[in-house]
């Protein structure tokens, strides 16, 4: 099968949670009462809404992950074509590695890496 | 020289049989959406049995680890209590929280299943036994089950509730870190097979295993591969993000009924996912273990069906996850991230080096 096919990977995924949601939402008997539709935390009364502020350590290592996913990107052509580019190649990847080694040692440095 | 495999040609012939079939009986339109229909049945029946089997020898291996029974009263040694434990949470009503965000609340679950069912569409059950074939095969089974991460947000933030939104946060941190050392130690034994077409990448290991064939560099890439894709399906001593003693059930803890069953489900398929990948990429997919020279064994060898090598590779590696996570004590979210930044990434890096400079020096098998 060809890549247009992923199309009825996507429908029939859909479609599981589809037919099973729906089934759910009118099938089941339902009941309501006020104290049912609370958020749960564990039975203390909720303060406010939980869409607030919130620790800026894991920005940080989404950004770091952004630069190496990247990074990660470039390399997968090079490993498939290593053998071909042969000596050459391997010589440009070390120093590519190595300007990325130097990155990660500046974050570990500056305290990116640490969590607080 | 190619194998005379006699269950070569099996899977093909089937396809193709049914495939002449129907555009014998049917003008092409009605036999095109048929065969479709059936590549998607096949494939829905076979996601919910794998599903529910993996939850059912989840409970299992557990007990056997803690010195219990487990389940034992649906049929026989339990095998339907998976079965019954479904049906009960689709006849649970499903509870609509007042402050969430009613869309994206209802649009995780769709996100989280539909990022693990694509994946499957990728993966070599035995030869010819796949749904497509990329050439980037690697890459977009990479892709495509990361998408799951989104979901997880997705549910936490929308939940509204603070347990839910923590638990989200560390998801998030955990997966996308982790996704970094699945990528690049497969990129390890993407050198060494100068292919990400999972087709080719079995050929490959016809006289041997990449496991065996990479020995030093590739051992490293098998147990960081084994360590990320622990952590990257959000399990074992790595499940911070649903940790119930501290965050009642993490992202999931507003959703009920059979919302809440899709998220479960969807882990289960995803330790699916990563332990298939392991077990084509490491250990030679549905490949019988052949040894160079030895014509004799590789031909007994070859008399065990592609599929059943598979399965046993696959359920192997899914025995160790699930050792892991009945064994180890989870790790604090400082110490999870340092394992990954500090020593993995780190590790991955040079060992992609290792495994460069070998291939290049003819050192390998």
């Amino acid at each position: 099968m060809s890549a247009e096919s992923l199309i009825l990977f996507f429908i029939v995924g859909a479609f599981l949670v589809g037919i099973a949601l729906l089934f759910s939402s009118y099938i089941p008997p339902t009941s309501t009462n006020p104290q049912k539709s609370e958020t749960y935390e564990c039975g203390i009364p909720t303060e406010g809404l939980s869409w607030l502020q919130f620790n800026v350590g894991y920005y940080l290592f989404a950004i770091i992950f952004l630069v190496f996913d990247v990074e990660t990107v470039f390399i997968f052509p090079w490993a498939k074509v290593m053998k071909e580019t042969g000596m050459m190649g391997f010589i440009e990847i070390v120093i590519f590695f190595f300007v990325l080694g130097i990155g990660l040692l500046y974050a570990w440095k500056k305290g990116a890496l640490k969590w607080e | 020289m190619a194998s005379n495999n006699i269950y070569d040609n099996f899977v093909t012939s089937i396809t193709q049989w049914i495939h002449s079939g129907l555009y014998h009986l049917l003008p092409p339109v009605w036999a095109l959406l048929v065969e479709l229909t059936i590549i998607g049945l096949v494939f829905l029946v076979f996601y919910a049995l794998v599903g529910l089997f993996l939850v059912y020898a989840e409970r299992k291996v557990c007990a056997f680890m803690q010195n219990r029974v487990g389940p034992n009263r649906v049929g026989p040694y339990g095998i339907f209590q998976t079965i019954a434990d479904f049906i009960k949470l689709l006849m649970k009503e499903l509870v609509t929280i007042k402050n969430s965000d009613k869309l994206l609340f209802n649009l995780a679950p769709f996100i989280v299943i539909i990022a693990s069912f694509m994946a499957i569409a990728a993966i070599p059950f035995a030869k010819g036994l796949h749904a497509i074939d990329f050439d980037i095969g690697i890459l977009y089974v990479i892709a495509v089950s990361s998408l799951g991460v989104v979901g997880v947000l997705l549910a936490g933030w929308s939940s509204n509730n603070k347990y839910s939104l923590i638990g989200a946060m560390r998801s998030g941190a955990q997966i996308i870190s982790y996704e970094l050392s699945v990528g690049m130690s497969l990129l390890t034994i993407i050198i060494l097979a100068g292919t990400m077409q999972f087709s080719e990448i079995v050929q490959g290991q016809q006289y041997g295993w990449f496991l065996f064939k990479g020995h030093i560099p590739a051992f490293i890439a098998f147990i960081v591969f084994l360590i990320a894709s622990t952590a990257e399906t959000n399990r074992g001593p790595f499940d911070l993000a649903e940790a119930e003693s501290e965050l009642t059930a993490g992202f999931h803890t507003e959703y009920s009924g059979i919302k809440f069953a899709f998220f479960f489900l969807a882990e289960y398929m995803n330790m699916f996912i990563v332990a298939s990948i392991g077990a084509t990429v490491f250990l030679g997919g549905w490949m019988p273990f052949h040894v160079w020279g030895w014509t004799g064994f590789n031909q007994v060898m070859d008399y065990i069906p592609p599929s059943i090598w598979y399965i046993g590779k696959t359920g192997f590696i899914i025995w160790l996850m699930m050792w892991f996570k009945w064994t180890f004590p989870r790790l604090r979210i400082d110490q999870l991230l340092n394992l990954e930044w500090k020593y993995l990434l780190p590790i991955n890096l040079f060992n992609i080096l290792l495994m460069a400079f070998i291939v290049l020096m003819g050192w390998h098998f």
